[in-house]
């Protein structure tokens, strides 16, 4: 790439942007974009990547800075001005309508009409299988999104993108949702798109993916690019030293687990959604004390709603669960935090805290009932006391308690529920993807507040998408696949990480006894 | 560095909500002006009969303070029921029917004066709680919307209350549709010579208290709060959340019923309403101005109380329509609830004070 030859298609030149919470977000961003290249983004939770796509999508415009599109500065107002002068942009959570298929997703806002007002149905699928062909997608157009698989809905995000005439393509943690064979997959048709002349910016929080698909990398750290470099003469260490601004330990040591006591049992847990799609079919298992057992998984496949069911968000249908031998009976929240079950939930913005209410207020939502003066009013000089404390433990980065949730960055809010729930009376854990989007020293800490906990005897389940954190922190291991526990690995260490994908994608399916050693 | 930064910030942003809101009753005089300019020949003199009336006699200004204690009660009524983000209405019904309660009480109850007082507006503020219930357990069992029901509920409550104010309180030797008169003394008194201010004006300073101090101090108030945030949030942390509900919309109810019997016995000897009272409504506007917070609403309730009172003294000493008012009073609530007014402005100074912040995102 470093020839002579390149030429800078796409170029940001001292990008400043300010949130009107005050949040600087991008400092200095300085940011070159070679024609065909791979360039990937790394960066922690925070430090403004996002920020920075969002305003070479048009979706936000900066305050200071230029930006340059083949040579020429260019102003990003909109999306759809973006989207004119050829770049495309494929977002995290997907933008598709769910009822329609892949070939109405493709063409949607720009349909071919017949007489001016009829869609054309014909053209409609000519123009969509045509373009899959050309890139090597193989997918059936007609198909409604709804029915296929997360990898196929990137794949119809990237379509729409190239489409609309994208030559530059912005992929937002294209791989955070997806199975490594889909992975594969993905990086087999990104570097189609490569040899076809497009430009992508792949933004990532994984290395190995950087290694493996990208030319040149850009590290940025708190809302400033740090530095720009060629791939190949590079190392994973250094990048993740230059992003941290401090070696990382990539891997935690960990004693062996001390299996104790019989925490948690259940028995046939049955869920059926709103739109009767049976999400849990008789799942059973146990939970030891001192043990962590993780729940691998493709999402969708009822790994939520396990969380949500063993944590009183949800209601079971049918089954049974017990805690230290004794059948539950109420299955509210408030009845699982009693028995000692707490729960870090998946979505810490609308479930895991009140977001435009203070740190302090967050952390004692649940504690109100033990920090009362006269049984009735607030005792805040002891909360204030604990609040300080806890925040330090945890690391959140703050000014005072009372700066409000939203006011911070994903990675301290996550420790502002780690901070709630784990300083609470517990036996049980349940951690639903607790690291996800959030940065690496955040997952560091929580990663080994787990572990902590673990060694303390306490018993936990993870519920993760991220094979690393399954292989980093587990003991055992199920991989729920179609709403049914498929396999089961007693000893995480044996594992491999295709191994694990076949069973996550259901290729490969253990035996029912195999999987009821579980019940050993 | 980037911890003081932010604490700049939050400053910064609560200067700036004050500024807004200055600036925007500003905007709002402004035009009214231009309207008035209109309207009449004299517009200075009429603006400044608006702004100084209310001060020109003790009896003028005693009305702003006797119209600003149920303008209080309704709002706090409104406040309560909104931290739990329940957008219930019904305090117009509740304060309607407190205030029939309370004058049935004062007419018939053979007790001692302060004794009936305080049965009366008890009974006032069980009854306004009935009102508010509705809604609100209709929400909660079967997730009904508390808008258009406490909207609906608010004329069921004026008819039940004219029925009953007919069937056993109207007097049919009075020249006018009124009740019997209330009992010898049962009444909240006369706090100044000349003037109709009545001792309901602490009563209304207990009840500010109490509500901050409930809101903002009690187990109670925290889970009420959380609820009102993030309704999924207090489910989450193990909140009784449809418990907190019924609790705040109760108490709510309960406010406004006193409200209304406060009304009743503070500034009428006889019942006479034959139409709701409208304070439900001033309700929702004044926590429009207070930002929902019951420290600000006697504030705010004294600001419109004001100037309703200017109006009805520039109307009597000029050419200028009353409605004038009700304009400048609609201009600076759009002024004040539009969040994106001067939003640029605020923008540009917040970048201004984070410029040569070394500190990122933390």
């Amino acid at each position: 790439m470093g020839d002579m030859n390149s030429k800078v298609v796409l170029k940001a030149e001292g990008i400043v942007k300010v949130y009107p919470n005050g949040v600087v977000a991008n400092k200095d961003v300085n940011l070159e974009i070679v024609a065909g290249e791979i360039h990937a983004l790394i960066g922690e939770n925070g430090a403004g990547k996002s920020t920075l796509m969002k305003i070479l999508f048009g979706m936000e415009q900066p305050e200071k800075g230029k930006i340059y599109l083949n040579g020429q500065e260019v102003t990003l107002d909109s999306p759809k001005k973006a989207i004119n002068l050829g770049i495309g942009m494929v977002h995290q959570h997907f933008m598709l309508v769910e009822s329609l298929t892949i070939a109405e997703n493709i063409v949607l806002g720009k349909e071919p009409k017949k007489n001016g007002f009829f869609l054309d149905r014909r053209e409609m699928l000519k123009i969509s299988s045509e373009v899959a062909e050309k890139y090597n997608f193989s997918i059936n157009v007609e198909e409604k999104i709804e029915n296929v698989s997360v990898g196929v809905k990137q794949e119809t995000e990237i379509l729409k993108a190239l489409v609309r005439g994208a030559k530059i393509l912005i992929l937002d943690e294209p791989t955070a949702v997806l199975t490594p064979q889909e992975t594969k997959n993905l990086f087999e048709e990104l570097r189609n798109l490569k040899k076809q002349g497009h430009t992508i910016i792949f933004i990532s929080h994984k290395l190995n993916e950087i290694m493996e698909i990208c030319d040149r990398v850009t590290i940025m750290r708190h809302g400033v690019t740090v530095e720009t470099k060629e791939v190949k003469d590079t190392s994973p260490a250094e990048i993740s030293s230059k992003m941290v601004g401090r070696d990382v330990v990539l891997h935690i040591d960990k004693l062996p687990a001390k299996k104790g006591e019989l925490c948690l049992e259940a028995k046939d847990l049955c869920y059926t959604n709103k739109l009767g799609k049976m999400m849990l079919d008789h799942v059973s298992f146990k939970l030891y004390a001192g043990e962590i057992v993780s729940v691998a998984g493709v999402e969708g496949n009822g790994q939520s709603e396990l969380a949500e069911i063993l944590s009183g968000m949800k209601e079971k249908n049918e089954g049974e669960i017990l805690i230290e031998n004794k059948r539950m009976q109420d299955y509210s929240p408030k009845a699982f935090r009693e028995k000692g079950v707490v729960y870090i939930p998946e979505d810490r913005m609308s479930v895991g805290s009140a977001e435009r209410m203070s740190i302090r207020d967050n952390i004692f939502a649940c504690k109100v009932d033990q920090y009362l003066k006269k049984n009735v009013f607030l005792d805040e000089s002891r909360m204030e006391k604990d609040a300080k404390k806890w925040i330090e433990d945890f690391q959140v980065l703050c000014f005072s308690s009372k700066q409000k949730v939203n006011m911070l960055s994903g990675g301290n809010i996550q420790k502002v529920v780690a901070a709630r729930e784990l300083t609470e009376d517990f036996k049980i854990i349940i951690a639903e993807q607790p690291t996800r989007g959030i940065d690496a020293g955040t997952s560091e800490l929580i990663r080994r507040k787990l572990i902590e906990f673990r060694d303390a005897g306490a018993a936990v389940l993870l519920i993760s998408a991220d094979l690393n954190e399954v292989f980093e922190l587990s003991d055992k291991c199920v991989v729920m696949w179609n709403g049914k526990i498929n396999a089961y690995f007693e000893d995480t260490a044996e594992l491999t990480e295709e191994e694990l994908g076949y069973y996550m994608l259901g290729v490969k399916n253990q035996s029912k006894e195999e999987v009821e050693k579980i019940w050993r | 560095m980037a911890m003081n930064m932010n604490a700049k910030v939050d400053r910064y942003n609560r200067y700036f909500s004050i500024i807004r809101f200055v600036v925007a009753v500003f905007i709002a005089f402004f035009i009214s002006f231009v309207i008035m300019a209109f309207s009449t020949e004299h517009p200075f003199s009429a603006l400044l009969n608006l702004f100084i009336g209310p001060f020109t006699t003790l009896r003028r200004f005693s009305t702003v303070l006797e119209t600003a204690i149920p303008l209080t009660f309704a709002g706090l009524s409104v406040c309560v029921m909104f931290k739990a983000r329940q957008f219930n209405l019904a305090s117009e019904g509740g304060f309607f029917l407190g205030a029939l309660t309370s004058a049935i009480v004062a007419i018939y109850m053979p007790l001692p004066p302060v004794l009936s007082i305080i049965l009366a507006l008890f009974l006032a503020g069980i009854v306004g709680s009935l009102v508010c219930g509705i809604p609100g357990i209709c929400k909660v069992k079967w997730n009904s919307s508390e808008l258009v029901l406490s909207l609906m509920l608010n004329y069921v409550a004026l008819y039940i209350g004219t029925f009953i104010f007919n069937q056993v309180a109207k007097d049919p030797s009075s020249a006018y549709s009124a009740s019997f008169p209330f009992r010898e003394g049962v009444n909240l008194g006369n706090l100044i010579p000349k003037t109709r201010l009545h001792y309901g004006i602490f009563l209304v300073a207990v009840f500010v208290v109490f509500t901050w101090q409930f809101i903002y101090k009690t187990k109670w108030g925290m889970k009420l709060r959380i609820v009102g945030e993030n309704l999924k949030f207090g489910k989450y942390v193990g909140i009784g959340t449809t418990g907190i509900i019924m609790m705040s919309q109760l108490l709510g109810g309960f406010i406004a019923g006193v409200g209304g019997g406060a009304e009743m016995l503070g500034m009428y000897s006889r019942f006479q309403w034959s139409a709701l009272p409208g304070y439900g409504f001033d309700g929702v506007v004044l926590n429009i101005l207070a930002k929902e917070n019951p420290a600000y609403i006697p504030i705010a309730a004294f600001a419109v109380a004001y100037l309703r009172i200017g109006a009805d003294y520039m109307y009597k000493k000029s050419d200028v329509a009353s409605e004038i008012v009700a304009i400048i009073e609609a201009l600076v609530i759009v002024l004040v609830a539009a969040n994106a007014f001067l939003e640029k402005y605020h923008h540009k100074v917040i970048t201004r004070v984070t410029a040569g912040d070394k500190g990122g995102k933390e």
